[in-house]
């Protein structure tokens, strides 16, 4: 009865995405499982603009960005189940899902995309010393509650963390009267975007201080304040320099994890430094005909990246379903010597294009990105600053490809 | 009029509740907080301890034998799980007089030990650190809830026939010679034959009120680490390093819910309200772990927590007042106190039973077990949510809770009506993300529930709302 073709889970940017275009090459049945009451994930959440200048060529906000993609499902015929909770799946595609309509489904499917996006890192993760009051949130659940459901969580403000949510949050917290009284940032440098930096703290004098955290919280029930210091160079706090800022709000923007626990305990081969599942350029991981893309793969900066990556996991699941494989040689790709991940984890050898996006380990100027395959240099490029809150790519040859790929930086 | 006030919802507060109304008392607990369980019971290793630890002919060793058995008998009619995973404290070579001292002990306190090899330690728990030689072996050392033990025992007391009132901090006693009538902040004031003083960390407030002695009393805060579901395939029994002057020692072991945690320190604070975390005390534990446990891993920490217990003395007091009639008091109830707590209540009700000439204890109606939809099978799912869809709309998908669970934690005997309250019943929110995607949800259904604003739903205390304002409020032009 819930046979597929291709089965998506997650009714994000990502599985949106994957969805349509598995449809697009050959999946006849495809399904979307979303575990919320709408598709669109957690953009419905991102009511700034900035969305789209890439993939759409002109500037959205969050809901508008999403409501293209669900446009489109719409007006497909990909059966959308809402409200649904995967509960398992195997490496032979049974998934198990769960929702008030339909109650205990059990689905097969000739394909699946992974797309379950990524959740935040929390106070008790960082484990951070200090009380439990209300009062500590993570970026994200303050963001929901402002934007969704219309309250606001606090009006003195500290952000621990300087990733784009929590950019974000300051300058939305700020518009509604709260009072933002410091970011502050563990690392010397900023995993959020440039421009985020400059239009949601420079514009309202908002100060970030790195290599800062925070060192404890003080309140029973309701957060009273938080102490916080320098850190030293291996990130430790120098207690000595411990000051305290009076606050009933810290939010928590250090860090987002791909959401893939069901994916990992299947078994699948997976990327130590992003801890997620590795992947060829088809986006497919080490068990056959299950894709990943967004997200829960690795976390991306912006949203039109994980569109056009999960349209092309959509693409191979869909051409998968349908028996349709073509294998140029496998090269592994690898990142080295500053450059902190890259993906694809594989690559073919063949025709076109290859697009390999990379993340650095730190702050680099004027180095020099080389890429070899085999002993061959196939690709530089200068680059003035690389940043770890910028998330880059190179587009190589597919015929280029002669054996294994390294991805390294010259300084 | 009351036969017996018991002052604090903590895990001996309600089982002393329970067992009076087994003896047909009318009989009140009083909780300062808005919830059972939010002190010293919230926050402890959960540890269903064998008994090899206390000094014989102690209190301590009495009750926590007793306890021990009560606990695993109890655990069927609360409802909740108690799991007799056996304990381990383990030793290297130079420990093993340690371990015989120990076990010398446990012997004279009557409870089942012995010494084991490395070899015999390998096949109860593999990942034991590899310079451990010797360990002793309790096989009815075990888990549970704290928390929920706590919950279970006042559910159960008030489904049959008795009362908690939540909210309710005592701020005075009028005592008339036969009659007391307790005072709380809210106003209101009740009269009983009997009080038990079970505040633990503010017993002495009480004492203060009714002119009783002040307990030199010394706190301590134990800081944890709790692990993701995940690692729980890593540890199936309780670990303990050999125990010293502080304490029992920093353990490893897996919670009745699938969590593993790390702790407890042992640092001694000003009050029982300091329950804040140090990063100090977490690096003891990443310190001491180790001896004991070859694989902690701190990248699957999804949260931290401290407790404070009180210590009066070397042993509990558990004792009628020497100076005030008809006032009962219990203090000092550090480890084993939660093990010990059935056996306490037991106890304090058969003293105030025989004073009050109440000899004929009733069989109490057990409780109803809650249903989780993470631990029913497919048929069962597909029967509840043909009466009910809510049985399938999950709400926490962390732990998988879903929403139905959610509604009737809400309106359980003792109701929750808090966030926290609502995560210590159903587990909504104890999982990985912490509740940062299901506690705004859980919010409002809190809301829906109780009637109230979402601007009135708290995390768990007074003051501790989440949603402060609506947006617009006071937002500024841009």
């Amino acid at each position: 009865m819930y046979n597929y073709d291709v089965i998506v889970i997650g009714g994000g940017s990502a599985g949106m995405s994957a969805a349509l275009e598995a449809r697009k090459n050959g999946a006849e049945k495809v399904a979307i499982l979303e575990r919320d009451s709408r598709l669109g994930g957690i953009l419905n959440q991102c009511i700034h603009n900035g969305f789209g200048l890439h993939y759409f060529k002109e500037e959205l906000t969050g809901p508008e960005y999403a409501n293209k993609f669900v446009k489109l499902v719409d007006e497909s015929d990909i059966d959308v189940y809402l409200d649904t909770l995967v509960t398992s799946m195997t490496k032979d595609k049974k998934i198990v899902a769960v929702n008030p309509v339909d109650g205990v489904m059990n689905m097969t499917a000739k394909a699946v995309v992974l797309a379950m996006g990524c959740r935040e890192r929390t106070a008790g993760a960082i484990a951070m010393p200090g009380s439990r009051p209300a009062g500590i949130y993570t970026a994200g659940m303050a963001q929901r509650l402002a934007n969704i459901d219309g309250y606001l969580v606090g009006k003195k403000v500290v952000i621990l963390g300087s990733g784009d949510i929590g950019l974000i949050m300051a300058r939305r917290m700020t518009f509604e009267g709260a009072k933002v009284l410091a970011v502050l940032e563990l690392m010397p440098y900023s995993s959020g975007l440039k421009r985020n930096i400059v239009q949601c703290l420079e514009d309202y004098n908002i100060p970030l201080y790195y290599s800062h955290t925070v060192t404890r919280a003080k309140g029973k029930n309701r957060l009273e304040g938080i102490y916080y210091a320098p850190v030293d160079e291996n990130r430790r706090p120098i207690l000595e320099q411990e000051k305290y800022i009076e606050c009933d709000t810290l939010l928590l923007s250090v860090g987002l994890i791909p959401a893939n626990d069901m994916a990992l305990a299947l078994g699948v081969e997976t990327d130590p430094v992003t801890g997620s599942m590795a992947v060829d350029e088809r986006r497919e991981t080490s068990i056959e005909g299950i894709f990943a893309s967004g997200n829960v793969l690795h976390v991306h900066d912006l949203v039109d990246n994980v569109s056009e990556e999960s349209a092309i996991a959509g693409k191979y699941a869909g051409e998968y379903s349908k028996g349709v494989r073509e294998n140029g040689r496998p090269y592994s790709v690898k990142a080295s010597s500053g450059v902190r991940y890259a993906l694809p984890q594989k690559v073919y050898s063949g025709e076109g294009k290859v697009k390999i996006f990379f993340r650095v380990g730190n702050i680099y100027k004027n180095a020099k990105l080389v890429v070899k395959s085999g002993e061959n240099v196939i690709f530089t490029k200068k680059y003035m600053i690389l940043s770890p809150g910028e998330m880059e790519y190179v587009l190589l040859d597919k015929s280029s490809l002669s054996g294994d790929v390294s991805i390294a930086l010259e300084v | 009029m009351y036969d017996v006030i018991i002052i604090g919802g903590g895990v001996v507060g309600a089982s002393a509740l329970r067992e009076a109304v087994s003896y047909g008392m009318k009989a009140l607990l009083l909780e300062a907080d808005d919830d059972v369980a939010t002190g010293t019971s919230r926050a402890n290793s959960g540890i269903i301890h064998a008994g090899y630890d206390a000094k014989p002919n102690s209190l301590k060793a009495k009750f926590n034998v007793r306890g021990n058995a009560l606990c695993y008998e109890l655990a069927g009619e609360l409802g909740i799980d108690a799991k007799r995973i056996g304990s381990l404290v383990v030793s290297t070579k130079e420990g093993l007089k340690g371990l015989e001292d120990l076990e010398k002990r446990g012997k004279e306190n009557g409870v089942d030990v012995k010494i084991i090899r490395r070899e015999e330690i390998l096949r109860i728990e593999k990942n034991v650190a590899d310079d451990i030689e010797y360990a002793l072996y309790a096989k009815d050392g075990g888990i549970i809830s704290p928390y929920k033990f706590t919950i279970a025992l006042a559910d159960n007391a008030v489904i049959n026939g008795g009362e908690v009132i939540l909210e309710s901090k005592v701020v005075k006693i009028d005592n008339n010679g036969g009659k007391f009538t307790v005072y709380t902040e809210n106003g209101k004031s009740y009269e009983t034959k009997i009080v038990v003083n079970s505040a633990g960390g503010h017993a002495n407030d009480i004492n203060a009120m009714l002119g009783d002695e002040i307990y030199d009393t010394e706190f301590r805060r134990g800081d944890y680490f709790v692990l993701d579901t995940k690692e729980a395939k890593n540890i199936s029994t309780v670990l303990f390093p050999l125990p010293d002057e502080r304490g029992k020692g920093v353990l490893v072991a897996p919670t009745v819910d699938g969590n593993v945690i790390y702790g407890p320190t042992s640092i001694k604070v000003e009050s029982i309200e300091d329950t804040g975390v140090t990063g100090e005390g977490l690096d003891i534990i990443r310190a001491s772990v180790t001896k004991s446990y070859k694989c902690p891993n701190y990248r699957n920490v999804i949260r931290v927590y401290a407790g404070v217990r009180s210590i009066v003395g070397g042993d509990f007091v558990i004792k009628w007042s020497d100076k005030v009639d008809n006032y009962f008091i219990l203090a000092g109830i550090c480890s084993p106190g939660l093990t010990s707590a059935p056996a306490i209540g037991e106890y304090v009700a058969k003293e105030i039973a025989d004073r009050l000439g109440k000899k004929e204890k009733k069989k109490l109606i057990p409780n109803k077990r809650a249903k989780h939809f993470a631990s029913m099978s497919v048929d069962e799912l597909n029967e509840l949510v043909k009466e009910d869809p809510r049985w399938c709309k999950i709400v926490c998908r962390c732990e998988k809770v879903s929403e139905k669970e959610i509604v009737e934690a809400i309106n359980s005997p003792v109701k929750a009506t808090s966030v926290d309250a609502v995560k210590r019943r159903a587990r909504a929110g104890m999982g990985r993300c912490g509740g940062g995607f299901c506690a705004p949800d859980v919010m409002e259904i809190i809301a829906r529930e109780l009637d109230i604003p979402l601007t009135a739903v708290k995390k768990g205390g007074k003051n501790s709302n989440i949603a402060v304002s609506y947006v617009k409020e006071d937002g500024i032009d841009v």
